[in-house]
């Protein structure tokens, strides 16, 4: 994809439309407090966006299985509750650590060879996750998913309610400091290095950069992020089902980020937002149909519009500002 | 039921004769377009509704469905190549996959609205029926009629690739498109033709592996991993290899299902990773 920024110096500044942009997800508490559960998903699935981001946007590693880590994350997080260790933020941490691990694990095989050998590995490692989790039905539950979890109440004293405004709030809050992560990550050398390899993965090492362990570490940090949206569904819906390791959620994910726009960092968030609600309200009218406008719309947006949405706004944007008078 | 092991893998080759149908247009995409195209599964699955489509409302015999299936699908792979699959040779391969998913997509969501989301029965005519007792073992006869379909059609293509004038340009092309081109093969051409033949060979796949695999809408992504395992495995590009690859993966899977049922699927897919492991680029460069 050529959906990348143009090569500039890495520039720290908050530009204002990053912060209205935070702005209106923490007004969503306010405006729209009878969609906060679906809000918290939005932002979960936005979270996990931002981790293939960092791979596929950044580094340029398709991924057709990345739901491994997400899925891996959610178990961890819903065993660790249902056997007794309900606190959340360590649920959250011990779900990264396995994430992480899970990415590092496989990552040596994953980020090597071509696209094509990239793509059958991930997807063959989110099969065997998939299958793996399907098998171990006395621990995971199985097809009938792992319930009966008991959560405790965030940092002790806010309790998750009904509502989901807790959970809007807690997956927020967590999004937004992974996310200040991510940006960090993304303008230090070693994030304009992630740039270099995916761009020209053959002359990266001409200049001494060490592309084989530069791949692995961003693979690995994504895995860990991963693994905390898993954690982050696993607790606030206080359940498990299969279809967190699915292939569909995968696909799905790449679906969002590159609606989005992938390179970004917001582009998944935007994606996965655009993806959900048009979801939530086409799906409701008949599931076939939205897979169909789904498939189609990505087949035009290939065709005509690569950069997605955040790449068309930011090219308007750019437009708009050399044409005003300074 | 019981049984033999020689039974269980002459499942296994019958299996993977059909996987071989189904996969090989897809390598033969792979190699000579270097196009990655997920979308493969579904011009098996339209040869799948094109043979019941055929036997249930016009009551055409299962045996003239089969070449109706390989036209059918093979019509639509050349429009496809011709109106999108073209522009995108040049893109990255992130693109291609975007592409082919859409297109799965809508074909997924297209067969559900035309045909119902359940499977789809076939009516095999009798003498296809039964089973025979070879060399003391017991053997459907439909498997056989598959093994021996598929190896005629292995034969023909072998021949068409190794014995005529458009073999040997597919075989430039895919050795060197540039080159090939500059020495006055038409290469677009040769695009267009083996992309129909290879959606052809897929959508008479499909039809033949109703009775095996069952027919429903979401075939395309059922079957799609096993396709792309099938390439990967054997090389793409190359016809000896997807065959081997194929029998390999049919005899594994079957025989996986029936003697260790509880290890399931992993089997299958932990060959997969286990060969790539082995053979990065496929079977016939690894025993190069």
């Amino acid at each position: 994809m050529s959906a990348a920024p143009a090569v500039a110096l890495p520039d720290a500044r908050w530009r204002p439309a990053e912060v209205v942009f935070w702005l209106v997800a923490v007004a969503a508490i306010f405006l729209f407090p009878g969609h906060l559960v679906l809000g918290s998903q939005v932002l979960i699935t936005g979270l996990f966006a931002l981790s293939l981001d960092l791979i596929l946007g950044y580094a340029g590693i398709v991924s057709l299985g990345h739901a491994a880590m997400f899925g891996a994350g959610a178990y961890t997080a819903g065993l660790l509750a249902k056997h007794g260790w309900g606190e959340p933020l360590s649920g959250l941490l011990a779900a990264a650590a396995v994430g992480a691990i899970i990415a590092w694990g496989t990552s040596f095989i994953a980020v090597r060879g071509g696209d094509l050998t990239r793509l059958m590995v991930t997807l063959g490692i989110g099969l065997l996750l998939y299958e793996a989790a399907n098998q171990a039905a006395w621990v995971t539950g199985g097809v009938d998913g792992l319930s009966d979890m008991a959560v405790r109440d965030l940092l002790g004293v806010f309790p998750f309610d009904l509502a989901g405004r807790t959970a809007y709030v807690y997956s927020l809050a967590v999004l937004f400091a992974v996310f200040l992560v991510c940006r960090r990550i993304v303008r230090s050398p070693f994030g304009l290095s992630l740039r270099g390899i995916r761009d020209g993965a053959r002359r990266m090492p001409a200049i001494g950069s060490p592309v084989r362990r530069r791949l692995i570490a961003v693979y690995t940090v994504a895995g860990a992020i991963a693994g905390v949206a898993g954690a982050l569904l696993a607790q606030t819906t206080q359940f498990v089902g299969l279809e967190v390791l699915g292939f569909s959620r995968s696909a799905d994910l790449l679906i969002m980020l590159v609606l989005g726009g992938a390179g970004w960092l917001y582009g998944g968030l935007v994606g996965a937002a655009l993806f959900m609600i048009a979801q939530s309200q086409l799906s409701s009218i008949n599931p076939v149909y939205w897979q169909f406008w789904l498939g189609l719309l990505l087949v035009v947006m290939v065709f005509a519009a690569r950069g997605g949405v955040v790449g068309a706004a930011a090219a308007a944007s750019e437009r708009f500002l050399r044409r005003a008078p300074r | 039921m019981f049984a033999s092991l020689p039974g269980v893998l002459f499942d296994g080759v019958a299996y993977g004769s059909l996987l071989f149908l189904m996969s090989i247009g897809l390598s033969v995409t792979m190699g000579l377009m270097r196009f990655i195209n997920l979308a493969h599964g579904a011009f098996a699955m339209l040869g799948g509704y094109v043979c019941v489509v055929g036997m249930a409302r016009l009551g055409v015999p299962f045996l003239l469905m089969l070449p109706a299936a390989f036209l059918v699908a093979a019509v639509a792979g050349a429009v496809l190549e011709r109106t999108l699959y073209r522009r995108l040779y040049r893109r990255s391969p992130l693109d291609q996959v975007l592409f082919s998913l859409g297109l799965t997509l809508m074909s997924v969501a297209g067969a559900t609205y035309v045909w119902g989301s359940g499977q789809q029965p076939v009516h095999l005519p009798g003498f296809l029926l039964g089973q025979v007792r070879v060399l003391g073992v017991d053997i459907g006869v439909y498997r056989l009629f598959l093994v021996a379909l598929v190896g005629a059609i292995t034969a023909g293509l072998v021949l068409l690739v190794r014995r005529t004038r458009f073999g040997a340009r597919i075989r430039a092309s895919v050795d060197d498109a540039q080159a090939s081109a500059g020495l006055g093969i038409n290469v677009t051409q040769v695009f267009s033709v083996t992309f129909a033949l290879g959606s052809g060979l897929a959508g008479l796949g499909g039809a033949l592996a109703i009775d095996v695999l069952g027919l429903d809408p979401t075939f395309p992504l059922k079957y799609l991993v096993y396709f792309l395992l099938v390439v990967v495995v054997g090389g793409a590009g190359s016809i000896a290899g997807t065959l081997a690859a194929s029998l390999l993966l049919g005899v594994f899977d079957v025989s996986g299902k029936y003697y260790v049922p509880a290890v399931g699927a992993f089997v299958i897919y932990g060959l997969m990773v286990v060969l790539l492991l082995l053979f990065p680029g496929g079977l016939r460069r690894g025993a190069r």
